[in-house]
């Protein structure tokens, strides 16, 4: 026992913000910090509020919107690193936005709008988010790549198909769980994005953590944790999905 | 037998690199044709060039008297099993034999029915259903030689067909791969750098050396008549004693002269090659040479005999049937027919030796 208390102490470190966040948002009372019986008003109150509608409605959209953009050009990138270069250096650039700091990418993107006099709005914010979801959907393809067999391809044509349906049939169902773990991770990646989205997003189109932001700049209500509580179950729910997803593959 | 496959004057190179340098060969209706030779002699990119998924620099390839080069990999009438053998994992054994039929737009009656009929002939109609990974290796290579030959190509090309494969299974497939082609009637090429793989299956055999054919011939033609130092060496065990040609044999210097026969003319240098089993110890005829026992090893079936002789570097090896009656440390004569002595031009490099690759 005494062997697994280091153990058990970094997990409780790692889960009990998270844990303070969940249970206060079942509070009944007005305070985010002291405990006044449980009630689920809070979530009701979520409901009601037009703001964080909207901002989830945004977001939504930037995510739902960024992830398809992303997949598509995350996909064709990784293909194409995968048979057309052999440069490391290339390889590792193009995956590199996904652990650049949001900040460099958030300043960067709001200079190449301004040059390109765009007028900021959610499309800004959605584009913004595809950049790093293409690098990140590019990362977990190629990875998938990797470990595929690259006469695939040639035995598909060998046997009479032509480029089109051997990247159809033969290309893509063997990417398949790697294109859709890339996916869920651009979408939740999109979902809880704060500082590029701060940036690139125009004043009538809040996201989500931007709503959440103002409001607590008004101070803190068991509101935001129940909202906080939701954002949790989305994520938790998708990188589940990743995980279950990437097993399937390892087992191929 | 009527010409099927012609390659003439084949040469494609890799930045300064001649994977092929001038390949021509010729091969057969219904021939069972094997391409040998060490890694990077150019057999796999020969094997590519026909398959479709290399051009050569220069040279034809004609198949049946059309033009090969020109056609894209997807349109030719030749189908290649992949040394990984290349099934893919998303479908079943079912769907993997009936791609190739569906990209020809065949009526879907038709595709069952064929699939079904070659899925018999591998034994694998049982495994129909199945996914690749529930297979073992050896039913893997079955699915992939059925999806190849259910297309009915002009020329099947096998990539290694064997090399992925264990011991015991091996010697399986051979037999079984030997019998299918007969039965099938499809040209086959093999490419394979195991000479006793080529030597058991195959008709004839081109051996290639840095992108060259080395020699054509039957399994029995080209180890009892090599017609290179290459050629002797990379089939089958040989003893080699360099020197120059004379009438009769071989004049090796510090050994004396040396029963054989070849086609190198008198008073050019030579290598005189003696296969291990066709040396004799004592046992009447003039000795050729004396030497001292150093080993002797027992292998069940043969026993292999390494002798001294005065004047060679290494040691000379003599195999015999069944065990043998000398032992080591004795004085022995040995003895071989001119016939079974024979001469070859010298490699690029030199030396006397022994090699003992069966």
């Amino acid at each position: 026992m005494i062997k697994r208390i280091p153990f058990w102490f970094s997990y409780v470190f790692l889960y009990v913000p998270i844990l303070v966040v969940v249970v206060m948002s079942f509070n009944a009372g007005d305070s985010p910090y002291s405990w006044s019986g449980f009630g689920l008003g809070w979530y009701g109150e979520l409901l009601g509020d037009e703001e964080v509608r909207t901002g989830l409605v945004n977001t939504l959209i930037v995510a739902t919107g960024s992830t398809a953009l992303a997949t598509v050009l995350g996909t064709l990138l990784a293909v194409g690193l995968a048979r057309h270069t052999r440069s490391k250096v290339l390889d590792a650039i193009a995956t590199l936005p996904v652990i650049l700091p949001d900040i460099v990418m958030a300043i960067g993107l709001l200079a190449f709008y301004t040059l390109i006099q765009l007028t900021l709005g959610l499309y800004s914010v959605l584009l913004a988010h595809a950049v790093f979801g293409t690098a990140a959907v590019a990362a977990v393809v190629r990875t998938r790549l990797a470990s595929s067999d690259p006469s695939l391809e040639e035995a598909s044509r060998d046997l009479g198909a032509n480029g089109l349906t051997t990247f159809l049939r033969i290309t893509l169902p063997t990417l398949a769980p790697g294109i859709v773990a890339g996916a869920l991770l651009a979408f939740t990646l999109s979902v809880d994005e704060f500082v590029i989205a701060f940036f690139t997003a125009g004043p009538q189109s809040p996201t989500l953590p931007i709503v959440i932001y103002s409001m607590v700049r008004f101070g803190v209500t068991p509101e935001i944790n129940a909202l906080a509580t939701v954002l949790l179950a989305v994520t938790f729910t998708a990188i589940l999905a990743v995980q279950r997803l990437t097993k399937l593959t390892e087992r191929r | 037998m009527t010409s099927l496959l012609k390659i003439a004057d084949v040469r494609r190179a890799f930045g300064d690199v001649a994977a092929l340098d001038g390949v021509s060969l010729d091969i057969r209706e219904g021939e069972f044709f094997a391409l040998l030779g060490p890694s990077g002699c150019g057999k796999t990119t020969l094997l590519r060039i026909l398959a479709g998924f290399e051009t050569p620099d220069s040279g034809t390839v004609t198949l049946g008297g059309d033009d090969l080069t020109t056609v894209a990999a997807h349109r030719r009438p030749v189908n290649l099993m992949f040394q990984s053998y290349a099934l893919f994992p998303h479908l079943s054994i079912e769907k993997n034999v009936a791609y190739g039929l569906e990209r020809e737009k065949l009526p879907k009656a038709e595709i069952r029915e064929r699939v079904a009929e070659v899925l018999d002939r591998v034994g694998l109609s049982g495994a129909a259903k199945r996914r690749p990974h529930q297979l073992s290796g050896g039913q893997r290579q079955r699915v992939a030689l059925a999806r190849a030959i259910v297309k009915r190509p002009k020329l099947l090309l096998l990539d290694e067909p064997l090399s992925a494969l264990d011991r015991k299974v091996r010697a399986e497939m051979q037999l079984w791969l030997k019998q299918l082609q007969h039965e099938v009637g499809i040209t086959f090429v093999v490419v394979t750098h195991d000479q006793e793989e080529a030597m058991s299956m195959a008709d004839r055999i081109a051996v290639l050396n840095h992108g060259r054919v080395e020699q054509v011939g039957t399994p029995v033609a080209l180890y009892g008549a090599p017609r290179t130092h290459f050629v002797a060496d990379f089939i089958g065990g040989n003893n080699f004693f360099p020197g120059t040609a004379v009438e009769g044999g071989l004049e090796c210097p510090g050994i004396g002269p040396l029963p054989g026969a070849g086609e190198v003319a008198a008073g050019e240098s030579a290598v005189l090659a003696v296969r291990p089993e066709q040396i004799r110890i004592g046992g009447g005829g003039t000795p050729v040479l004396r030497g001292t026992v150093l080993d002797v090893s027992f292998y069940g079936g043969t026993s292999r005999i390494a002798v001294r002789v005065t004047g060679m570097a290494t040691p000379l090896l003599v195999r015999q049937q069944g065990a043998a009656q000398v032992v080591p440390e004795t004085e022995v004569d040995l003895v071989w027919e001119t016939a079974d002595g024979v001469l070859v031009p010298p490699p690029v490099t030199t030396g006397t030796g022994a090699s003992d690759a069966a």
